[in-house]
């Protein structure tokens, strides 16, 4: 569904601020696969996502998705393959609109935009039955402006937003990571069900490693630019935190074994 | 007095069109300058030259279209500053405006124009022409009001509010500021064809500081009758334009030049930015909010 091939990524490339960010990655998801991402700070994972989405183009490599080659579209012209959730809770909604205007503008991804009303009643109701499965009482503050919701309630709306059109690609950026504890419950919570029910294809960057054990199908560990673990279903039902933890260090220690330098 | 309220509704045309801009793409346009005196240059010319005057008009829209194009063009695709694109666009539109007219002004006097009806019945200057040009200036509200509940005016407005989040619901923001502008200017184009034939000739000069009218409008009308919906919103900068041009006359009549007219726009949009930085003022929400608009200054939280 994904395919990343040997992207390369560096940033101001010949002056003395270069900084190389990827370095020859290769990632393929299978449809329906919940790949979790983790790794040190700078490590490279909202590099990843950004390519992804569109945000950033590689130097070198491709990005297909659904065995459409994107690399060369902006990041509007391949919406229509990907849904978003970013940390910053006020990234993903527009706060001077209602909720039913931001869904309206969600619910349009990727399609020609007319002259047609925004809201319609039949758009409302479909928004108010969306709503009620995120159990936060939205669904009865329709024309309330986004600006007024909680962080927690922001970032759930964000969540169904980017994921009712059914996306062939979800991107999760560290999407709980400015949320209060229980939010973040919440939040991951919802995040589990939507992939469940849409059956979506995602990446998800958290750095809560107990997060990225209990959710999803897989799960990959970055470090300066390189994916140095990739872990399956099976081998991550047995991995624990304190697995991880020693992964780490390892790889801080500077120690690199075999084992990891040729993953 | 009702010669301040009939001006007041014909430039809130322009107001509403600055209010696209400034408003609801958050872009601070200079090109209004020109972009005024191209509409008055082209429907003038083309009267003067026998065309109808509705066809006139509707060329001098056309004409401001292009204008605020061509600005979106050089802002988007030429990554030029907003305010340097609009600005450069405004003063080529200095040359390009002479040369339409083919001259510094223009008389209408003897000329058929939109508003000859109305002057011939000697309804200027009564109540009868304040409600005409009221209905005028409340269609253009309420298409704007529509336009902007449409797909595509839900997505402007978040072009203006979230750039990043209505890029990744696929809409080119770059084209919806196109968009925007020449809308913007269009109905600037089309507001000085109006005033052209309203006072009977075009000028070159006579689009100078009209952009601090429109800003007067907008942020004074938002100050005072509110902005939290788009429908109260619009009709906020047609009162605001009214109100502007009601204030004017009476320091007019107070004894002021009209030559410092410019001066006293000045000093109402600073009045109108600075006052809310001052903790009294802060209670009043409209004028914060209108003051983040303007400056950018935490306009996205
Ligand atoms: N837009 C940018 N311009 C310049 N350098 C960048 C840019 N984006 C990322 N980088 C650099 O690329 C490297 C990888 O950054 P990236 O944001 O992908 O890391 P990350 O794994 O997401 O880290 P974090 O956990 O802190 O979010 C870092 O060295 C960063 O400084
Ligand atoms: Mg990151």
């Amino acid at each position: 569904m994904l395919d990343i091939t040997n992207v390369h990524k560096t940033f101001f490339a010949g002056t003395v601020n270069e900084r190389v960010a990827l370095k020859e990655i290769n990632l393929s998801l299978t449809p329906g696969e919940f790949v979790t991402v983790i790794g040190s700070n700078g490590a490279g994972k909202s590099t990843v996502l950004n390519i992804t989405s569109g945000k950033l183009r590689p130097d070198t490599g491709t990005v297909r998705i659904d065995g459409n080659d994107v690399t060369k579209l902006a990041d509007h012209q391949r919406a229509k393959f990907i849904g978003r959730v970013f940390q910053d809770p006020m990234a993903g909604t527009s706060p001077d609109m209602t909720i039913e205007q931001n869904m309206s503008m969600a619910y349009e991804r990727g399609k020609t935009r007319g002259l047609g009303p925004g809201v319609t009643k039949k758009k409302r109701e479909f928004f108010q039955e969306e709503l009620k499965s995120l159990e936060l009482g939205l669904e009865n503050r329709l024309k309330a402006k986004v600006g007024l919701l909680s962080g927690g309630q922001r970032q759930a709306l964000s969540l169904l937003m980017a994921t009712f059109s059914s996306p062939k690609i979800l991107l999760l950026d560290e999407h709980t990571a400015a949320l209060d504890p229980q939010r973040a419950d919440l939040v991951s919570r919802l995040t589990a069900e939507v992939v469940e029910r849409h059956q979506l294809t995602t990446l998800m960057v958290t750095h809560n490693m107990e997060q990225a054990l209990r959710l999803g199908s897989r799960l990959i560990m970055m470090h300066e630019g390189r994916i140095i673990l990739d872990i399956g279903q099976e081998q991550k039902r047995k991995t624990t935190v304190q697995d991880l933890l020693h992964e780490f260090e390892k790889i801080k220690g500077g120690a690199l074994d075999d084992r990891t330098m040729l993953q | 007095m009702i010669v301040a309220v009939e001006l007041g509704l014909i430039y809130a045309i322009m107001a509403l069109g600055v209010y696209l801009t400034f408003r609801i793409l958050n872009f601070p346009d200079l090109t209004v300058d020109g972009s005024f005196t191209t509409g008055a240059a082209v429907a003038s010319i083309m009267i003067i030259n026998g065309f109808s005057p509705v066809v006139s008009t509707i060329a001098a829209f056309g004409a401001g279209l292009v204008a605020g194009w061509i600005t979106g063009i050089l802002h988007t695709k030429g990554k030029i500053n907003g305010l340097l694109a609009g600005i450069l666009t405004m003063i080529a539109l200095y040359s390009i405006n002479l040369r339409i007219m083919g001259r510094a002004n223009l008389p209408l006097l003897r000329e058929e124009t939109l508003i000859t009806p109305l002057r011939d019945a000697g309804l200027l200057g009564t109540a009868m022409a304040v409600v005409v040009f009221s209905l005028f200036a409340l269609a253009v509200k309420f298409v704007i009001d529509w336009f902007l509940h449409t797909d595509v005016g839900l997505a402007m407005q978040a072009t203006g509010d979230n750039e990043e989040m209505i890029r990744s619901f696929g809409v080119s923001t770059d084209r919806m500021k196109i968009l925007g502008l020449a809308l913007s200017n269009g109905l600037v184009g089309l507001c000085g064809a109006l005033i052209a034939q309203y006072q009977g000739f075009a000028d070159i000069g006579m689009g100078i500081g009209l952009i601090l009218a429109g800003l007067a409008s907008v942020i004074i009308g938002q100050a005072i009758f509110g902005s939290r919906l788009i429908i109260i919103a619009s009709l906020a900068v047609v009162l605001g334009s009214v109100l502007y041009r009601v204030v004017i006359q009476l320091a007019l009549q107070a004894g002021l030049n009209p030559n410092d007219m410019k001066l006293i726009s000045a000093v109402l949009v600073v009045t109108a930015l600075v006052l809310p930085q001052w903790k009294f003022f802060k209670r009043i929400g409209g004028l914060a909010n209108m003051r983040k608009s303007l400056t950018g200054a935490g306009a996205k939280g």
